[in-house]
């Protein structure tokens, strides 16, 4: 496996990359030699994903290098990393759902024949042949649309073969496989390795780590903390290497009165993408929802919320049954939801702050019809006092706000409908840190004034700081409540990460 | 039937719902054949057929080329337009200069065409505006140069050469010319789609532009020429037009972009690219054509026609939804056993 003496595939000297005055990554160094398996673990936001970006090429390093062989390189975009040997596989496969197998493994480099068009013939034997290789059990002439998340994961691998990759980078490559899958991925992995390809294994379940890397980098809030090789590495100990994060700098938690149950979930399931998911809310209280990406957190939300439909389970608020079938529904019975992803779901980009804020509450600003101007720009002052949002007037177009005032624009739509249970979803992912501070005042606040708020987050810091009670999921299921006192961030990612214990 | 279906795996399934598209298009023309024959009384005699086959030879000529813009997630509105204009000038040319020969007249419809396509292809792939937008002011800007040139006048068949008019109604060994042309450009359409490396990313594009991307194909350029082929076809298809209504003027065509991309989404093509095949845009086409015929022979008002032309595509991409839908759920339905019972209703 690794030689120290030879020289490593990949080097990175000294990277950093800051987005809008926050280190994404601070100086990070480290190497990776051709044959081995090299874990990258952190949490969320840790910079994983910045630093796949810059050795695949998508983004520039504001500081330092990237080596191959030795050779300082410049990876300006997606083709020369292509041409260095680089090519990653991302969570979600980019595949042509319309197409064969054989045509998405050759896609923009079909095989041609003497006469320049496709050869069909070879395209199929070399497509087999690797298919072989990888010991799937589709064939070249299988559509894509035909194979599910595990095999679009075999193809992306089978794309890689193809181009002859020296350095292939999977970023939570399980996330959405089944036991038997996972084992097969991982022959294949070894297999690769074995060849001599390096590879780069993102991922949260630390099992497979210590299954699969013979090297593991650990890096915290963008900064490189240590590279070792895994059999060092007991579990407990990197999370250790995880965690640490500063909880200062955080808005302290107002204590509110936390009153009866005002909505509970019994065995909420939707097949496939959560399962038998059951918990309480009360009033006054916030309750944390923690978990890796992709642990199923906001699809429970929109579920909840009737954006998507639910296969099984029940849900109660106030006592009384609740059918989430519409968002328009969930309003009604007082539930709502701020997304993930503002700036697509939650907001109407080119109009006003004031149209905005008064969206979802039209009906009582309309009698008769007709919409009533002056208590609009009331609501929308109202609001943009009690947030303190930036924006020179009710009339400012929303575009024009700055992420984090467009985020208070969201809470403020939502607030304006005078909700019992709001649903937060990352509320302040990516925002800076007054916006933030801003963010939990008004959180807490509101939750002294009775309202209920499940808090989905990334942060750790924040679900901590921030709530009564912690909920965990992993893998689609709810893993562990933690009471305020119990939570501790070993204790939750140990709970995320499905870790026994931590020594 | 159904439970044929159940038992398949996914993949097989996947493939099933694609051969069922040109099944159902068959059967449907054998019921609307079987109907009109029953209430037509000329519906089944040997003329009408060449009617219909003349008239279906321009639909697919130009559909062919809208296949390849819409394979790539584009749409062509302004084929109507670029028939109607290649037509007029096609007609003019021969009242001025009699003795060109129509070899050349085509080839020169074909260039006219051709540019008017780059001229879309530009604005979709360089200038970025939606194609929907871009060609539907296309439509409107090459309609208005045609009424300029045409000038409020019209051409008749008497102004025209002999040996033009001759050739719509010549029947080359037993076919009607206009047919043999349409069965060439489909053929070679269909192998361009099929061996041709550049018309293989018109596919890829349009199943998924951000992979696409990702796999390094060009998509600017390969759009510019789809819309290019789109044009050239349609200049081929004016040419034709004025071969077979001989009488034109700034009208003519005006609206057969509906008939084409009609035939091309009955003909199974996704109107959100990326899947299509020409067999089927030839079998949409006759039906189109056949329905239209009929209604003729049983003097149905044209109102009528548009209607049942809007129908049909209606239906038609119902059930294309209503099938991609249920196949979607089977599948996600299908993945589910991983997480509520690991291992027990993996597909893998």
């Amino acid at each position: 496996m690794s030689d120290p003496t030879t020289q490593p595939l990949l080097e990175l000297r000294a990277i950093t990359k800051s987005y809008g005055g926050v280190h994404a990554l601070a100086d990070v160094s480290f190497a990776i030699r051709a044959g081995t398996v090299h874990a990258l673990v952190g949490e969320n936001g840790a910079g994983k994903s910045t630093l796949v970006k810059i050795i695949t090429g998508v983004v520039e390093p504001d500081e330092g290098e990237v080596l191959i062989d030795g050779e300082p390189v410049w990876i300006g975009d997606a083709q020369t990393a292509h041409k260095l040997g680089i090519v990653a596989m991302y969570q979600e496969p980019t595949v042509f759902p319309d197409l064969s197998v054989a045509e998405n493994v050759f896609a923009g480099r079909h095989p041609r024949s003497r006469m320049r068009t496709v050869d069909w013939g070879a395209m199929q034997s070399e497509a087999k042949r690797i298919l072989r290789e990888l010991g799937v059990d589709f064939g070249p002439d299988t559509p894509v649309r035909g194979l599910g998340v595990a095999d679009r994961q075999l193809l992306e691998i089978a794309k890689a073969l193809s181009t002859n990759a020296r350095l292939l980078i999977m970023d939570e490559p399980t996330a959405a496989l089944s036991p038997n899958e996972v084992d097969n991925l991982f022959v294949t992995v070894r297999k690769l390795r074995d060849r001599g390809v390096a590879v780069i294994y993102i991922s949260h379940r630390l099992e497979e780590v210590g299954e699969l890397a013979d090297t593991v980098t650990v890096l915290r809030d963008g900064r490189h903390i240590d590279t070792r090789p895994a059999r060092e590495l007991s579990h407990g100990e990197i999370i250790r290497l995880m965690v640490g994060r500063s909880l200062d700098a955080l808005f302290p938690k107002e204590d509110a009165e936390i009153g009866d149950v005002v909505l509970s979930a019994k065995g909420l399931t939707r097949r496939g993408i959560f399962a038998d998911v059951s918990f309480e809310l009360r009033r006054g209280e916030i309750v944390g929802l923690a978990g890796f990406v992709g642990a199923g957190r906001t699809e429970v939300a929109m579920s909840i919320f009737g954006v998507d439909p639910l296969d099984a389970g029940r849900l109660e608020i106030l006592g009384r049954p609740f059918r989430p079938r519409s968002p328009r529904a969930a309003l009604h019975r007082g539930l709502a939801y701020l997304p993930e992803d503002r700036l697509h779901q939650g907001l109407v980009q080119p109009m006003s702050v004031s149209d905005n804020l008064s969206m979802a509450v039209l009906p009582g600003l309309t009698p008769g019809g007709f919409l009533r101007p002056r208590r609009e720009r009331a609501l929308a002052r109202r609001f943009m006092e009690q947030l303190r949002i930036k924006a020179r007037s009710p009339a400012q177009v929303v575009r024009s706000l700055s992420g984090g005032n467009q985020q208070k624009v969201v809470l403020g739509k939502w607030l304006a409908a005078e909700p019992r249970i709001l649903i937060l979803d990352e509320p302040t992912h990516g925002v800076d840190v007054g916006t933030k501070a801003d963010v939990h005042r008004t959180i807490s606040h509101l939750a002294t004034q009775g309202l209920t708020i499940l808090l989905i987050s990334s942060e750790l810091p924040e679900i901590l700081g921030m709530s009564d009670r912690v909920l965990v999921m992993r893998e689609g299921r709810l893993v562990a409540e933690l009471s305020r006192d119990e939570a501790t961030q070993e204790r939750v990612i140990q709970a995320a990460a499905g870790v026994e214990a931590v020594a | 039937m159904i439970a044929r279906f159940r038992a398949m795996k996914p993949q097989e399934l996947a493939a099933a719902a694609f051969r069922l598209r040109e099944l159902g298009i068959v059967l449907a023309l054998v019921g609307v054949v079987i109907f009109f024959g029953a209430r037509a009384t000329n519906f089944l005699t040997g003329s009408n057929w060449q009617d219909i086959a003349q008239n279906v030879s321009i639909v697919v000529v130009v559909a062919v080329g809208e296949t390849m813009v819409i394979l790539t997630r584009n749409i062509d509105l302004s084929v109507g337009s670029i028939v109607g204009l290649c037509g007029y000038l096609v007609a003019a040319t021969l009242v001025h200069h009699p003795s060109i020969p129509v070899e050349v007249v085509a080839l020169i419809s074909i260039a006219i065409g051709l540019g008017l396509g780059v001229v879309n292809g530009l604005l979709v792939a360089v200038a970025r505006i939606p194609a929907i937008i871009a060609t539907l002011a296309t439509l409107a800007i090459f309609r208005g140069i045609d009424a300029e040139i045409t000038g409020g006048k019209n051409i008749t068949a008497y102004q025209l050469p002999d040996r033009f008019l001759r050739l719509a109604a010549s029947k080359p060994a037993g076919f009607p010319a206009l047919a043999w042309i349409a069965v060439g450009v489909a053929v070679l359409g269909a192998a361009m789609l099929r061996w041709a490396p550049w018309a293989r990313d018109f596919y890829a594009i349009g199943s998924n532009p951000d992979a696409a991307r990702f796999a390094g194909i060009r998509a600017g350029r390969r759009v510019i020429t789809a819309f290019a082929l789109s044009g050239a076809l349609a200049g081929l298809g004016g040419f034709l037009f004025a071969s077979r209504f001989p009488t034109l003027d700034s009208f003519a065509a005006n609206g057969f972009e509906l008939t084409v991309i009609t035939a091309v989404v009955i003909g199974g093509v996704n109107v959100f690219g990326g899947s299509g095949t020409i067999l089927g845009v030839v079998l949409g086409a006759v039906l189109v054509a056949t329905i239209s015929d009929g209604f003729t022979l049983l003097r149905l008002s044209e109102f009528w026609k548009i209607f049942f032309n809007g129908l049909a595509i209606v239906v038609a991409v119902t059930i294309d939804a209503l099938v991609t839908r249920r196949l979607q759920e089977a599948l996600r339905r299908r993945r589910a056993g991983l997480l509520v019972a690991p291992g027990a209703g993996a597909d893998a």
